[in-house]
């Protein structure tokens, strides 16, 4: 009997489509953020609000995954912006060769924003690497202010938390100041915002967020993720 | 629910390895799972068994090293355990610390019956 070392990634073909993907992204200067959430917290929502807000000239497309339906890539073509649905026929995560398959006939250098809805989960679209520069996690209201702690991998990845449906604050027991703590906790570093797509609260402060994010990008070259 | 896919990967790496050592049998596949990698140990270990039994790689072990998140202090160079989420330099109290462990989902070894 012996021992042989195998000192490799278990995900390893995983990340090496993601790493050619972010090398494309890099090259044609797209800024590509994934978006995770669990179900129902207001992803395709905030991704509305956001293309609603732009103008017609802007450089940006849409990849909404989810297990059945296209309704998240109709919902989101309505603005005029290139809008792909991925799905994943059963599987609970969006995977980099996904990403690379949809990608395909879209000319990269016509963009310079891809926002990726992935499909509703907080556990397994953690782990799997799409070349993104950011993750973004949405939480809602109208969930637990305990999930960060719960779901520790996620938030723990994520640059950005936007605490979404804040218009609820009134009617549901959610304790932002503790989910704030909750979520510092796992990751210090994340930056947080609060939003309601409902009312419109906070969204001015998403899209200063958004501007500022490219700004940097494009000054440093898309960086790689943390 | 992905620990399925997980489990099919650490499989397919086995597989590749295999090839690698013909005639040689597997006994036991090393896999490190960080409290940061959004993989669950248990519902890992129970997708493999199912995939293994009755496949080519039947009877291969899965034995799976848990890794819980481990700080750095980046003043006094102490590295530590993080428990309950208490990210603060135990030796000095600096309450920034860098995060050098718990993200793994890594193949470690593989045992192997030479024929």
């Amino acid at each position: 009997m012996s021992r042989v070392p195998l000192e490799r990634k278990v995900l390893s073909e995983n990340e090496h489509i993601a790493a050619g993907l972010r090398e494309r992204f890099a090259r044609h200067g797209v800024l590509c953020l994934n978006f995770i959430s669990a179900p129902g917290a207001g992803k395709t929502a905030l991704l509305e609000r956001t293309l609603e807000g732009f103008p017609a000239g802007r450089r940006v497309a849409v990849l909404a995954g989810d297990i059945q339906t296209d309704n998240d890539a109709r919902r989101l073509a309505r603005f005029g912006f290139p809008a792909r649905q991925i799905t994943t026929a059963g599987a609970c995560h969006l995977d980099a060769r996904m990403i690379e398959r949809a990608l395909e006939g879209w000319d990269l250098e016509a963009l310079d924003l891809l926002f990726i809805e992935n499909v509703g989960n907080l556990v397994c679209p953690s782990s799997y690497d799409l070349g993104e520069a950011a993750k973004i996690v949405l939480l809602s209201v109208a969930e637990g202010e305990d999930k960060p702690l719960k779901y520790p991998s996620i938030f723990f990845k994520s640059e950005l938390l936007i605490v979404n449906k804040i218009d609820l604050l009134p009617y549901v027991p959610f304790d932002l100041a503790r989910a704030r703590e909750n979520a510092l906790r796992v990751q210090p570093a994340l930056e947080i915002l609060e939003v309601s797509c409902t009312t419109g609260q906070g969204l001015d402060a998403w899209q200063r967020w958004l501007d500022r994010r490219q700004a940097r990008a494009a000054a440093l070259g898309i960086p790689l993720p943390l | 629910m992905h620990e399925l896919g997980i489990a099919n990967s650490v499989l397919e790496a086995v597989r590749a390895e295999a090839r690698l050592h013909p005639g040689a049998r597997f006994t036991k596949v090393g896999v490190r799972v960080g409290e940061l990698s959004g993989v669950e140990p248990d519902s890992l270990s129970f997708c493999f068994e199912a995939l293994v039994a009755g496949s080519d790689l039947a009877p291969l072990e899965l034995a799976i090293e848990r890794c819980p998140r481990r700080h750095r202090c980046p003043a006094c160079d102490v590295s530590f355990v993080v428990v309950d989420y208490e990210l603060a330099c135990p030796q000095c109290g600096k309450a920034q610390t860098d995060c050098i462990g718990g993200e793994e989902l890594e193949l470690s070894f593989l045992e192997v019956e030479q024929p």
